[in-house]
């Protein structure tokens, strides 16, 4: 297939197609091959009902589809996606967005550890609090660059070798000037950005890291995710 | 052990780990069927691979409360024979049975399972509390009687496990007929030794169950450390040697858990240098007492005994740990999807701190931490 074959006036407006699944009862294998088969045969957003705990969901889907996943769903949610838009309305576990390249993983709830595990591009934006070592191995390239944004607090070893992309922890639940509780912040790390709220515990920071002032854009970047982190967290 | 081998039958001693834990604790003390536990163990059988499931459960033997219930294992009639005339010899044995089990798929070659309530005999006891004259011979068997196994031995509860997925040996043990005020539940992925039926957990001695994920570096001095006590390390595993520090710890040094917890993921040196004074005293001096009760590397665990469970994780946690709070019960697990199945609607979950743990007492009500306490809930 070409793209330059095909003008702008000949392109179908989307047409919808959601689908709803139960997810109760379901082996992962199972729930994730009947995801698979209702976005091959032309589904463009899945509603998934009483998932309790089902892993890798939407794992490597290259599609620009939608889940919405009601329920915890398991571990390594949308792993090395490429693409989709995952909405959980309800906590999370571990490992969601490990290794994705792109697309949106927005967590209505808290997430567990190593949120954007490996991520390489796309967001993860999660409403209230995330687990230990979120971030780790996070890494850029050139122009593509993957965005976390937490909403409440993060737990210990943030960032984590962390080697590029953003981390932005917004301690909605803190008071000014408190003490963020994370320690041990950007342990090994060696590129990209933490942007922490609050005062950051200096005695528990990572060996590799220091702490610098913001720059006006800074100020832009953390305006702009912010601003996507609540459009897609407050969107149903 | 010969034992061992003959059970593993994937020859596979070696493989990744990620075992699933499960508990809860009813506080108010009302007894709940097994299948709460069953049903949040199944669903996480991705974490274990089929070579060791188990259940421990409290609160099930009431009409026999007072006596010390052992849990045995046989691999064959002469050792049951032997074990009988054994236990006939140090104990007064109230009651005896098979442990009901029911032909189950994929089960294969389980041992002779057998129940005991027993008394021990005053007379023998030498000036020992009942629980030491217990743990003495529960030693005694597991090292010099070949092909015999206790697998717990406390009062008013028991361990149901051996090799198979969750729901094989729930239904094998008919894990549904029992109810518990407390449950503990473990399916495994055996990394350092290979799978055989007394190597499942939970590990229990007396009213101890221990179910363990991850895998303790410091074993070789832990162990060390145990045998100086008088335990005697049969198998090789860091689960076992967790056990009898628990044991040692809480039971016979009477220390309060959330202090064993401090000995067994103790704060790192830096920490414990930026603890207000008396704690740091505490903690300093716990540390220096018990160094090599110190357990290193990646674990998460769940020890109960009567009346009591603690959820803990290690220091930087390398092992997952979730705990929620539903009226009057206290939940833990491995994932958190397991307790929003059993609790629908729980409001209270949290992710514990390395270190911190997680205690439900009957009796007491359980609350969130305080660091998290004043938050509004996440979702109701």
């Amino acid at each position: 297939m070409s793209s330059s074959e095909t003008s702008p006036a000949q392109v179908q407006p989307k047409r919808e197609k959601v689908v709803r699944m139960d997810a109760r009862g379901l082996a992962y294998r199972a729930l994730n091959a009947q995801l698979d088969r209702a976005f091959a045969e032309g589904a463009t957003s899945a509603h998934l009902e009483r998932v309790h705990g089902q892993r890798y969901i939407g794992t490597n889907l290259q599609r620009q589809v939608r889940i919405d996943i009601h329920g915890v769903p398991g571990n390594d949610l949308g792993a090395f996606m490429d693409g989709p838009e995952i909405h959980v309305h309800n906590d999370a576990q571990d490992g969601c967005g490990n290794t994705m390249n792109s697309g949106l993983l927005a967590i209505h709830g808290s997430a567990g550890d190593i949120v954007g595990h490996s991520m390489r591009g796309g967001s993860v934006f999660v409403r209230d609090d995330v687990g230990y070592r979120v971030g780790i191995h996070m890494k850029a390239y050139e122009n593509v660059r993957p965005t976390v944004v937490i909403g409440g607090t993060a737990q210990h070893f943030l960032g984590e070798y962390m080697a590029g992309g953003v981390l932005l922890v917004l301690g909605r639940w803190l008071p000014s000037e408190a003490i963020h509780p994370a320690r041990y912040v950007g342990t090994g790390m060696h590129g990209g950005a933490i942007y922490l709220r609050g005062r950051p515990n200096e005695a528990f920071l990572g060996r590799e890291v220091g702490l610098a002032p913001l720059t006006l854009d800074d100020h832009a970047l953390i305006e702009g995710s912010s601003r996507d982190s609540t459009s897609s967290l407050s969107s149903k | 052990m010969a034992w061992v081998e003959t059970e593993n039958r994937y020859g596979d001693g070696r493989v990744h780990d990620a075992c699933g834990l499960f508990g809860f604790v009813d506080t108010s003390g009302e007894a709940h069927g097994g299948a709460i536990a069953v049903e949040a163990l199944c669903s996480m059988r991705e974490r274990g691979n089929g070579l060791g499931s188990g259940y421990a459960a409290y609160g099930i033997y009431p009409e026999h409360a007072e006596r010390y219930c052992l849990h045995v294992m046989c691999r064959h009639r002469q050792a049951r024979q032997e074990l009988d005339e054994y236990l006939r010899r140090h104990f007064a044995v109230v009651h005896d049975e098979p442990i009901p089990t029911r032909e189950t798929l994929g089960i294969l070659d389980p041992p002779l399972l057998w129940r005991y309530f027993a008394v021990p005999l005053t007379a023998q006891m030498a000036g020992r509390t009942e629980a030491d004259y217990v743990v003495h011979h529960v030693m005694r068997i597991n090292t010099t009687l070949d092909g015999a196994f206790v697998v717990s031995s406390g009062k008013n509860m028991g361990i149901f496990k051996g090799v198979g997925h969750p729901d094989q040996i729930a239904e094998f043990y008919r894990i549904e007929e029992y109810e518990g005020y407390l449950w503990s539940a473990h399916n495994r992925f055996p990394t350092n030794t290979p799978g055989w039926w007394g190597g499942a957990h939970p590990f229990g001695l007396l009213d101890w169950s221990v179910v363990h994920n991850g895998e303790i570096s410091s074993y070789g001095i832990n162990r060390r450390y145990a045998e100086m006590h008088g335990y005697a390390c049969t198998m090789r595993t860091d689960t076992e040697v967790f056990t009898y520090a628990v044991d040692l710890l809480m039971r016979r040094h009477e220390l309060p858990a959330e202090l064993a917890a401090a000995v067994f993921a103790s704060p790192l040196w830096n920490e414990l240098a930026e603890l207000p004074p008396k704690r740091r005293a505490l903690l300093t001096a716990l540390r220096q007492t018990y160094g090599p009760l110190l357990m290193n590397g990646p674990f998460t665990i769940i020890v109960a005994r009567q009346g009591e469970m603690m959820g803990l994780g290690d220091r930087i946690r390398l092992r997952p740990l979730v705990a929620g709070i539903q009226g009057s019960i206290l939940y833990v697990s491995s994932e958190l999807a397991s307790i929003h199945l059993v609790a629908p609607g729980i409001a209270q979950c949290w992710m514990p701190e390395g270190g911190e743990p997680v205690v439900g007492r009957l009796g007491e009500q359980p609350r969130l931490p305080e660091r998290i306490s004043h938050r509004e809930p996440a979702h109701v």
